[in-house]
């Protein structure tokens, strides 16, 4: 397993663009600290976000997963170059010929998936841990490591992106064309979704129901977006006589269904190269 | 003397086409071996099934008697087919550290192989920097870091300028005078016929011949004959028991032999009956010629 992951890092690191890429992806997760130093006057009244709560524990493993979850598109470019330009300089080829198995070179590029998701997280963690530490107003242990949930929540989350990117990479062996389909699937899915919601099942839970098991849907309900979940939110909401009754927890089912999907992706990319004559 | 590599009717079918079909012959270590077929004859596509880049239709092959499985056969053989394929943005050095780390072989004989196709003062460079020819020597010298027991070139010099195909074909005949078993696809014969001890022809798919390259053809060669009196010599050659066919071009006739006939017997056969031959000539078939009666793109 270390042999596969050396070979695939020595592929990585002489690679320029790959390097630009992935040092940029982390430098901009640092930048969410940058967030607390948005400050604007609204109507006379000082605002500082960082004292709206959003830095507080256990709050923002959830927050800061689902803003660092936004840049992972950084990765997935890294990704789904990796795989298709082993096709458009054949060297999956030379790869393979040099004694390479098909299965261990899928196995090689899963295991780059899972270390790119293994250090977002681990890189997420401290980040958080370093602002919260600073600027939450709860720092006794049993709050800071509570809601850890979200940093698993977010592991998987990436490892599923990232496998359905590798996928695509296999599927279509070229990167523009591969990323390009990844953003017509996005729009595939939004509209079976609105499709399903607004005309074929109105009224239902139905629409929900189905789409929590589209591959970027599932992956997205992992991580619920945060904002609606801010003290001043819901004050503000009760305020207009509305309440926000919504979950924002993860479940074990749909941590499965990800995963279910990652195998799926990574079992489809080998049976892709098995089948292939290259 | 082991076998090496050995083909059990293997085949090939993209879609409606037969690429190829039916084929066995097996690879002797020691041997410098030669597959020729002219293009499109199946040549790069049974090395890619033994290679494992490419999926057999039926049929079946056994890397070393069958004792390992095929990536782990592949990490002791060295192969290059059609272009030599590398990471633009590395350099050789890094390329060739990188095929180490797959065959799991240590680092330290890249400066050595680098020195022996002649790259040893490109090694910092990057592989997009390279000509041809070099990215060429570089895939050999690739090919050799794990000191294989099998080299496998897929028409090393397509492509190249003269100089590019003197010296790769200086740096095969150098590897095969190390003992090295070599297994080289080609349609240039003169090149098989240089550094190959045996050959398998195939066309469409199909084997034709395999064997040693001077067991090729059962022929027993030809005269090239000429005479003033041309319709004497035509009738007498006729009515010859030995020879078969004769064909004239211009004033020269060619007659093929059916069996052994020395140019003695046959210039005494010729005076007796009372004519004097200009010129006499016996000769073998070239490899090319052989080739090309093999594959009945006859020219003669």
């Amino acid at each position: 397993m270390l042999r596969l992951l050396n070979i695939e890092y020595h592929k990585l690191r002489y690679s320029k663009s790959s390097k630009v890429l992935i040092t940029t992806y982390f430098i901009l997760i640092t930048f969410i600290a940058l967030i607390a130093s948005i400050e604007f006057k609204f109507g006379g009244i000082n605002f500082r976000v960082a004292d709206q709560g959003i830095f507080n524990f256990p709050y923002i493993w959830h927050f800061n997963s689902y803003i660092a979850a936004l840049l992972k598109l950084f990765l997935a470019i890294v990704i789904v170059s990796m795989v298709s330009n082993e096709y458009s300089n054949r060297t999956i080829k030379q790869n393979l010929i040099d004694g390479l198995s098909k299965k261990e070179f899928i196995l090689s590029k899963f295991l780059t998936v899972v270390s790119f998701s293994f250090l977002s997280t681990v890189f997420l963690f401290v980040v958080s841990l370093i602002l919260g530490l600073i600027f939450s107003d709860y720092t006794e242990i049993s709050i800071i490591f509570s809601d850890m949930e979200y940093l698993l929540a977010y592991f998987i989350k990436l490892t599923g992106f990232f496998a359905f990117c590798m996928f695509l990479g296999m599927l279509i062996k070229r990167s523009a064309f591969a990323l390009g389909f990844l953003f017509v699937w996005w729009i595939l899915e939004s509209i079976a979704r609105g499709l399903m919601k607004y005309q074929i099942f109105r009224d239902t839970d139905i629409a929900e129901n189905i789409a929590q098991f589209f591959p970027l849907e599932s992956m997205a309900l992992l991580v619920k977006e945060p904002f609606s979940r801010l003290n001043v939110i819901q004050s503000a909401a009760t305020q207009l006589g509305s309440e926000f009754t919504k979950d924002y927890g993860v479940h074990w089912y749909q941590l499965l269904v990800v995963i279910i999907w990652t195998a799926i992706f990574v079992y489809f990319s080998y049976l892709l190269l098995k089948k292939r004559d290259l | 003397m082991s076998t090496i590599l050995r083909l059990n009717n293997l085949t090939k079918k993209y879609g409606p086409v037969t690429a190829v079909k039916d084929l066995s012959f097996s690879i002797e270590k020691g041997n410098v071996y030669g597959i020729l077929g002219p293009n499109g004859s199946g040549k790069s596509t049974t090395l890619g099934i033994v290679l494992n880049v490419v999926n057999k239709t039926s049929g079946d092959f056994q890397w070393f008697d069958g004792t390992q499985n095929t990536h782990e056969a592949l990490k002791k053989v060295g192969a290059i087919i059609e272009r030599p394929n590398f990471y633009p943005y590395m350099t050789a050095a890094q390329n060739l550290e990188l095929v180490c780390k797959i065959k799991n072989v240590p680092p330290n004989k890249i400066d050595e192989k680098l020195e022996l196709v002649g790259l040893l003062d490109r090694r910092n460079s990057k592989f997009r920097t390279f000509s041809l020819g070099m990215k060429q020597r570089l895939a050999i010298g690739s090919a050799l870091l794990n000191d294989p027991e099998i080299l496998i070139l897929d028409e090393p010099t397509n492509g190249l300028d003269p100089q590019g195909i003197h010296q790769i074909r200086e740096i095969i005949t150098r590897i095969a005078a190390g003992g090295t078993t070599i297994l080289l696809a080609s349609h240039l014969l003169d090149e098989v016929e240089k550094v190959c001890t045996h050959v398998v022809i195939i066309r469409k798919g199909e084997k034709l011949y395999s064997g040693p390259v001077d067991q090729m053809n059962a022929s027993f060669g030809f005269f090239e004959l000429k005479a003033a009196n041309e319709e004497k010599l035509l009738a007498l050659l006729n009515s010859h028991p030995a020879i078969g066919k004769v064909s004239q071009k211009g004033e020269i006739y060619t007659a093929f032999l059916e069996e052994p006939l020395e140019p003695e017997a046959l210039n005494t056969y010729l005076f007796e009956n009372g004519l004097i031959l200009s010129q006499l000539v016996k000769r073998k078939e070239s490899l090319e010629e052989q080739f090309l009666l093999l594959t009945n793109q006859t020219t003669v």
